[in-house]
């Protein structure tokens, strides 16, 4: 790519010979002028990456080692800001939480998407219907959707209550009770963002060419036998893919325990996103918000690594 | 498309048995589908027309008893929607210029005019793809809140939202891409035609460059609508605030009706849009993941 690219201004040079060479004093003249308006379309974007995304990284790791108040003179304070998170026992929580709700995600919130593609695939009927439906969630703001079924999950007469009094079964706490809470923050986020998942797994599913089916069914391959050796092989990349995203998307869940339970009951909900926002505006401890945001930076940029690294070799293949 | 062969053959579709399996399986669908996701937002909307004290009740009513507009009408004047909703497209539609104007020509100087130190840009752009938006709120919170040299605060301004939103990877690497494959005797035609930098980008590969375009605005719509930690960091003033933090803010004291049709009020555009826009939105999705 890169030897290419270098290489094609001589091989343009030489398709369409100038009549006379320009004196080289011009040809530098002009090829600065040509860097100065190619910078000029950069300048925009560039000065707001370089503003909004590469100083704050770079800041994200300086403050982290500072004790930081908006306003005062920053003063070093060496690896105490982590070594006080650390400690902090919502820290723990934070993390288990988070990894919990992204471990929950990928059970239900990877699995029901998966399952509802393999069979809209199959059906013939009304395919528009089931797409525009399955992504209407997506669209609906997020904030919306935590809200709705904050009211859903209401103890009293809220419909998830109402919808179990109705089948004759137990009613729950729902997201109120320590032990249920997380697990129903995990199906708003798997019912707000899953149109999007089923949506890319279908793209997917129509690549399959229709011969693979064939020949296993030739071989004797049953309905299970063929979604094993044929749909899952032949989409492992797509799958993976979409795995990934949604680990680096629910490892930063903020919304639905912001809004719905608060963090509550005992904790039960506390994410890392939503510790760093409880660190930066509620103690007003920056340098505390910047550790976490450096961990949890680590942490997704691998994941994110993995990302573009698969995505980049597929790419170029 | 109904031709291709998928996980079940047309054999054993076509026979009684496969038929009458099918039907079942689609009837078992349709009913899913409407329960999970057109059922609470029919529940949603229609929350909205009971009396505070019909919404209550247990078991609930399924069809509202008479249908009252007061709580819409209540959303709309009690909690300022009409201003916060003002606030969010001012926002929203900031953002989407911004992006447009400055994503594009980033992406086209990028693509096209071989800027010194192109790649190492690219790189670095690239690189923010790897850094989670969330994870950086807290150190972009306080660039914002004093920008560097310049020491000024951008809090409660729409820049807030509008600067950041220009530093969006992924919608400049979809235009990017877009522009690498342009065909180049098209450009190199207008250059020689006399044509400058600003003149072919505006005139030959902009108008090529329509589905792109179209797909990096409704993401860059989208984004700015959907968002909830950014503006609730950022616009503390109570007037100056989106409607998504403005209905969490709200949701405290208000009665649940109101509340809720605040909630419905909230969700028309972003609905509306996608049922409209809802061919492109899929195709989009679905293009720009499978091409890999």
């Amino acid at each position: 790519m890169t030897k290419t690219a270098e290489r094609r201004p001589v091989t343009k040079a030489a398709a369409h010979p100038l009549p006379a060479p320009p004196p080289a004093g011009d040809l530098r003249r002009r090829r600065l002028a040509d860097q100065a308006r190619a910078y000029g379309f950069l300048l925009g974007g560039l000065l707001c990456f370089a503003l909004f995304s590469w100083y704050p990284a770079i800041r994200a790791v300086v403050i982290a080692f500072q004790k930081y108040t908006p306003g005062s003179d920053p003063e070093w304070v060496g690896t105490a800001n982590f070594t006080r998170v650390w400690h902090d026992p919502e820290f723990s929580a934070a993390w288990r939480n988070t990894l919990t709700f992204t471990l929950l995600a990928l059970l239900i919130g990877f699995a029901v998407p998966f399952v509802l593609a393999l069979v809209l695939n199959e059906l013939r009927h009304a395919k528009a219907f089931f797409r525009v439906v399955v992504y209407l969630p997506v669209m609906i703001p997020p904030v919306v959707s935590a809200l709705l079924w904050k009211w859903f999950y209401d103890p009293g007469a809220g419909l998830a209550n109402e919808a179990l009094r109705f089948l004759h079964l137990p009613t729950s706490n729902w997201s109120n009770g320590a032990d249920t809470a997380l697990v129903s923050l995990v199906v708003v986020a798997t019912w707000a963002n899953m149109g999007g998942t089923v949506l890319v797994y279908l793209a997917a599913l129509q690549s399959i060419p229709g011969e693979l089916y064939e020949a296993a069914e030739l071989d004797g391959a049953n309905l299970l036998q063929r979604v094993r050796h044929v749909t899952v092989p032949q989409t492992r990349f797509v799958i993976l893919m979409l795995m990934l995203l949604q680990i680096v998307a629910t490892m930063q869940v903020f919304t639905e325990p912001f809004v719905i339970t608060g963090g509550g009951p005992e904790n039960a909900t506390v994410t890392v996103l939503y510790l760093i926002y409880k660190y930066a505006f509620l103690y007003n401890d920056f340098g505390g918000a910047c550790a976490l945001s450096v961990m949890l930076l680590l942490l997704l940029g691998a994941f994110s690594a993995v990302y573009l690294r698969l995505t980049r070799s597929e790419g170029d293949a | 498309m109904s031709a291709t062969r998928t996980l079940i053959s047309p054999a054993t579709l076509a026979r009684p048995r496969g038929k009458a399996a099918y039907w079942t399986v689609f009837t078992a669908v349709v009913l899913l589908f409407t329960l999970a996701f057109l059922f609470p937002v029919y529940w949603m909307v229609t929350g909205a027309l009971k009396s505070p004290d019909e919404v209550a009740r247990t078991p609930p009513t399924p069809v509202p008893e008479q249908w009252r507009t007061d709580g819409y009408t209540d959303a709309w004047d009690l909690m300022q929607l009409p201003q916060h909703l003002l606030n969010t497209v001012v926002q929203a539609a900031g953002a989407w210029a911004l992006q447009l104007v400055f994503c594009t020509a980033a992406a086209y100087a990028l693509s096209r005019l071989r800027p010194a130190f192109g790649k190492v840009i690219l790189g670095g752009i690239l690189a923010t793809l790897m850094v989670p938006a969330q994870a950086l709120v807290v150190p972009r919170y306080l660039t914002v809140a004093d920008l560097p040299l310049i020491h000024t605060s951008l809090l409660n301004d729409p820049l807030a939202i509008w600067l950041p939103a220009v530093a969006n990877a992924f919608n400049l690497y979809l235009l990017k891409r877009f522009f690498d494959q342009l065909p180049r005797d098209v450009l190199e035609a207008a250059e020689i035609d006399g044509a400058g930098r600003l003149r072919t980008l505006w005139s030959v590969v902009l108008p090529m460059s329509r589905p792109v375009l179209g797909v990096v605005s409704i993401f860059a719509l989208v984004a700015v609508w959907q968002d909830f930690l950014w503006p609730l960091m950022v616009f503390s003033d109570t007037g100056r605030q989106p409607i998504s933090v403005a209905l969490v803010q709200l949701s405290q004291n208000i009665q649940l009706t109101v509340l809720i049709a605040a909630m419905v009020i909230a969700s028309i555009p972003m609905v509306l849009l996608f049922l409209v826009f809802q061919r492109h939105i899929i195709a989009g999705i679905t293009a720009g993941s499978t091409k890999g």
